[in-house]
């Protein structure tokens, strides 16, 4: 495939650009023509196929999860049935054990959203990288990556959407004031040193969110790079790496979607928590 | 690689599917859970007692079973000695049967050898007198010889 580019790196920059819509600086509006374009447009774009495929995977999750809860009898369930039972009860153990047994209504449908969502995403990854991208370049659309998970936006818009949850638990559960309390006397109880706790507390909590979703957009961005790297061989040498990989990665992608709903399940525990540590 | 409206476009569909999950997935499939947990549980403890009260209806059968083969083998030998019993008596009946059938025989027999007997004693008398009538050519006085003829006829 590597034959239609001028370089290698071409053809790596290629598979790692998102079709993006956006502002150009001129004023109008369009899809951005490569790296360049996309620069340019900075904050006000909107990258298309990222939001296309996630929209779409997670609609799939709806569809099959809905489904499964409108056909849910108490006797003995189907295949797919049981697939959706399985994940659900898989979650509610989990959150069980960490969150424990306080109700809320969302960290139970929040985590389970995670984990199947951010599992199709990645599942995307074991799709050869060239099949989709070539596809749509028949079509007439420049550029396309598929793995929405390899794109920040998407990995970081949800850790800030769990971590402006947290925010939210914090302010709910301890109040405003013990809150900001637990933000100024820890590590050092000293009022001396508040502003240095402060300052650390802050580190700590947006690194949370950073750290949360750039782990997974890591991870992901690594498996994907590592497979357009692979496509570079000549097409005869390539199962040789690409199959042991996408056998490696079958454990990445669900280890990284399991890693995500954990890391949510524990800070919404964090901000649960009202003791003193 | 670029921060743009992206991230906001993906804060805002994870919360429409979080919201859809938290309405239309969640409630009905865990709560379907916990209702088929409960059956499940409530099954397990009908198959412990139903298995239980097969031990028990297993112990009473073998029991009645115990109690039916004890009562047969005693009504069998019962029967056995009955039936020897009968077959005793049935010998004794027949052996006193013909003992007296055999005693009967014998007196009816003693009857005849003695009638035949007196008959031959009487008629021996009377052969003897013909035969000494005729040898001596006269008449025995019978009345006279009484006594020898007696004799004689006695020693038949």
């Amino acid at each position: 495939m590597a034959t239609e580019y001028e370089t290698s790196a071409d053809y790596i920059q290629h598979h790692l650009t998102n079709l993006t819509y956006g502002r150009f600086p001129e004023g109008h509006w369009g899809f951005a023509h490569g790296q360049e374009d996309i620069n340019a447009m900075g904050f006000w774009a909107i990258n298309v196929d990222t939001m296309f495929w996630s929209l779409s995977l997670g609609l799939v999750f709806l569809a099959i999860f809905s489904w499964a809860a409108k056909k849910a009898k108490p006797g003995v369930p189907g295949g797919l049935q049981n697939f959706c039972e399985y994940a659900v009860e898989f979650v509610e153990n989990n959150v069980a054990q960490v969150f424990g047994t306080r109700p809320n209504p969302i960290i139970g449908p929040l985590s389970l959203t995670i984990l199947i969502w951010v599992f199709l995403m990645n599942l995307m990854d074991l799709v050869p990288v060239d099949w989709i991208p070539h596809a749509a370049a028949l079509a007439g659309i420049p550029y396309m990556k598929v793995v929405s998970t390899t794109d920040p936006n998407a990995t970081l818009g949800m850790s800030i959407s769990v971590f402006l949850l947290v925010l939210y638990y914090n302010f709910k559960i301890k109040g405003p004031i013990a809150f900001g309390k637990a933000l100024v006397t820890h590590p050092v109880p000293h009022w001396s040193m508040y502003w240095f706790n402060f300052i650390l507390e802050m580190v700590d909590m947006l690194a949370k969110p950073l750290s949360h979703g750039l782990r997974l957009f890591g991870n992901l961005y690594a498996g994907e790079m590592i497979f357009i790297l692979i496509a570079l061989l000549p097409f005869y040498a390539q199962w040789l790496l690409s199959l042991p990989w996408a056998i490696f990665h079958i454990l990445i992608i669900c280890l990284q979607a399991f890693v995500f709903m954990i890391l949510t399940i524990v800070y919404l525990t964090q901000a649960h928590e009202t003791e003193e540590h | 690689m670029n921060i743009n409206l992206t991230i906001l476009g993906q804060a805002i569909s994870f919360a429409f599917f979080v919201l859809f999950c938290m309405k239309y997935v969640w409630p009905p499939l865990t709560s379907i859970l916990r209702e088929r947990r409960e059956a499940i549980i409530e099954g397990l403890e009908k198959a412990a007692q139903a298995e239980k009260e097969l031990e028990k209806a297993n112990d009473a059968a073998g029991q009645e079973l115990e109690q039916a083969k004890k009562q047969s083998a005693e009504l069998i030998s019962q029967a056995r000695s009955r039936a020897s019993q009968l077959e005793e008596e049935a010998k004794d009946r027949a052996k006193e049967e013909a003992a007296r059938i055999i005693a009967g025989a014998q007196g009816q027999i003693d009857q005849e050898v003695s009638r035949a007997r007196e008959e031959l004693r009487a008629k021996v008398g009377a052969l003897a007198v013909q035969g000494a009538e005729k040898i001596l050519g006269a008449a025995v006085d019978r009345s006279a010889h009484e006594n020898m003829l007696k004799k004689l006829a006695e020693e038949l």
